[in-house]
């Protein structure tokens, strides 16, 4: 969109192969740059390997036995792949949505209280004043003001969904790491979401994955496409979008497959 | 054709027999008991629970050393078996799968091994063990490695089965987005399960902590071997004492009279006990079940 100022990279992947357990391999080779500030959509028909990709970004595979990645990951400069990375510090700075909400089982000010008093040392005031700036930032603070004491749990899918955007945003990381984070939501609470990263764009890199088609061209600055596990091709989501250079592409956003 | 027609009804009615037979049991239950210890309770009044004596030849009983040392043996069973059941859940859970079959069953089998086995290990091989050890500790050991400390232990490791394969359940019935999460805010596998999983599975942890406890409290065999069945509050870990069951045990074959009306008056406590844990425990499921917003 305004193009007058390339921005700075936030991560490269680089030759990026990703293997399940047992070897079955699900990346071959995808090259990335995600530009800092702006909003990246992975589109692609399922099981096409969106959510690996992205999953490499906060090394959250690194939990599963057998899960393995090859390549380079980099980070502002630092490959997060090599097996010293820090990951706590990884996750702070790498925050993740998930498909479904997944609110932790305690009151609403603690979901967001909780990775705060895990990565700082905050006095209680100070812990109250960033939650709600967090609560602020994913556009709840209204609706839960009054009921920060209630379970997470007994909210709307939708506010539960950015409760789940408060938590992650809460410790200030730089990227936010968006699996499908419409995909189990009502149409107007999906609306209220899109907006929100809109706004959340000016202070954090975001990668969404979406099946939504419609929704990558609505917020996203740029689109990649993946195809069985490759990168068919990434550009200016405008002009993937309307002007595609690759055939596969066409064929998808034309909705031809997927 | 089947012979629904005429075995539904008779089937329903054998399903209500034996479903009311269950109820009329318990009420049975506690009707014997409350009559057979009527003359104890006449006798000692209230001040049964407190008072410390068990003396035959005056015909003195009290409940005091047999409730403590049964509430004190349940209280370290727990507090021993309790972390213990959950690092080896968590391992079991996360180790590769043919070591944590392994493990998972081995743990299980140690809910197979009959009491008066756990109590003969513990009088042959504990009780000298810990003897030994606090001798060599220098710590004064009146009782021989008898006592407490020892039947707390033996207890712990008779529930630690029964809490593992509860935490094991809710380990691995997390579902995988939310562990995901966790770790995606950067907690570390502690964190996690400390925080998010115990949390998340309170109902089933508490089933398996009110199992264990249920079990603990009524054990009988493994205690009497280790405790060194003293009438005494226990004051201290290494203190010989007795429970509400293995007094029981020890003293019905000889008893008549007014001491075997305070031995039942002891079963009838063990039996409130055991019934007002089960009802605590529905009580709390039913609270936090509210307070997280579940309906
Ligand atoms: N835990 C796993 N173990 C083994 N293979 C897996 C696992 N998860 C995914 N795969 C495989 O990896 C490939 C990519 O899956 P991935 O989940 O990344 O696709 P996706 O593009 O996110 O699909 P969707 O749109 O359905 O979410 C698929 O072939 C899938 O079968
Ligand atoms: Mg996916």
């Amino acid at each position: 969109m305004d193009t007058q100022q390339e921005p700075k990279t936030k991560i490269r992947a680089r030759k990026l192969s990703f293997f399940y357990e047992g070897g079955h391999q699900a990346l071959f080779e995808n090259d990335l740059d995600i530009p800092e500030r702006q909003i990246t959509a992975v589109i692609g028909p399922s099981g096409c390997g969106k959510s690996t990709h992205l999953r490499t970004y906060n090394r959250i595979y690194s939990l599963h036995r057998g899960q393995r990645a090859e390549g380079e990951v980099l980070l502002d400069g630092q490959n997060i792949l090599d097996p010293k990375t820090d990951l706590l510090a990884l996750r702070r700075r790498v925050g993740m949505i998930f498909q479904k909400p997944t609110p932790f089982p305690m009151s609403v000010f603690d979901n967001v209280a909780y990775p705060l008093r895990l990565h700082f040392k905050l006095s209680r005031k100070e812990i109250e004043e960033r939650v709600e700036a967090a609560l602020q930032g994913a556009s709840l603070w209204d609706e839960v003001k009054d009921q920060l004491r209630k379970s997470g749990l007994a909210l709307s899918g939708g506010q539960q969904q950015r409760l789940c955007i408060a938590r992650a945003i809460a410790a200030e990381p730089d990227v936010l790491l968006m699996d499908e984070p419409t995909s189990a939501i009502d149409p107007v609470a999906t609306l209220k979401i899109e907006d929100l990263v809109l706004r959340l764009r000016e202070r954090f890199t975001i990668v969404i994955v979406t099946h939504n088609m419609q929704q990558a061209a609505r917020i996203s600055d740029r689109t990649a496409f993946f195809y069985k596990g490759r990168i068919i091709e990434v550009g200016p989501t405008q002009q993937l979008f309307t002007a595609p250079k690759e055939k596969k592409t066409e064929e998808y956003i034309t909705g031809r497959f997927g | 054709m089947r012979a629904s027609a005429w075995s539904d009804p008779v089937f329903r009615w054998l399903c209500m027999i034996c479903a009311m037979l269950c109820g009329l049991l318990m009420v049975a239950f506690f009707v014997q008991l409350a009559f057979a210890s009527g003359e104890a309770w006449s006798e000692f009044g209230l001040g049964f629970f407190v008072s410390t004596e068990w003396d035959p030849v005056r015909d003195l009983y009290g409940a005091l050393p047999s409730i403590a040392g049964t509430v004190f043996t349940t209280l370290i069973a727990l507090a021993i078996a309790l972390p213990l059941a959950f690092v080896s859940a968590l391992f079991i859970v996360d180790a590769p799968p043919w070591l944590s079959r392994l493990l998972g069953q081995a743990v299980d089998l140690l809910a197979a091994i009959p009491s008066i086995i756990y109590g003969m290990w513990g009088l042959f091989v504990l009780v000298p063990l810990m003897d030994r050890l606090w001798i060599a500790l220098g710590v004064d050991n009146e009782y021989g490695g008898l006592g407490l400390l020892t039947s707390g232990l033996i207890l712990s490791l008779m529930i630690l089965p029964y809490i593992c394969a509860v935490m094991r359940d809710v380990f691995r019935m997390t579902p995988p987005m939310l562990r995901e999460s966790a770790f995606g805010v950067g907690c570390t596998r502690w964190e996690t399960a400390r925080d998010i999983l115990m949390r998340y599975g309170i109902r089933g942890l508490l089933g398996g902590i009110f199992i264990g406890l249920g079990r603990a409290l009524g054990e009988t065999m493994a205690v009497l071997f280790v405790a060194g069945n003293i009438m005494k509050v226990p004051l201290g870990f290494l203190d010989g004492c007795t429970t509400i069951a293995a007094t029981l045990a020890n003293n019905f074959a000889e008893a008549d009279g007014i001491q075997r009306s305070a031995l039942f008056a002891l079963g009838l406590i063990l039996l409130v006990m055991a019934f007002a844990i089960q009802v605590l425990a529905q009580y709390y499921l039913r609270m936090t079940s509210a307070k997280r917003g579940e309906k």
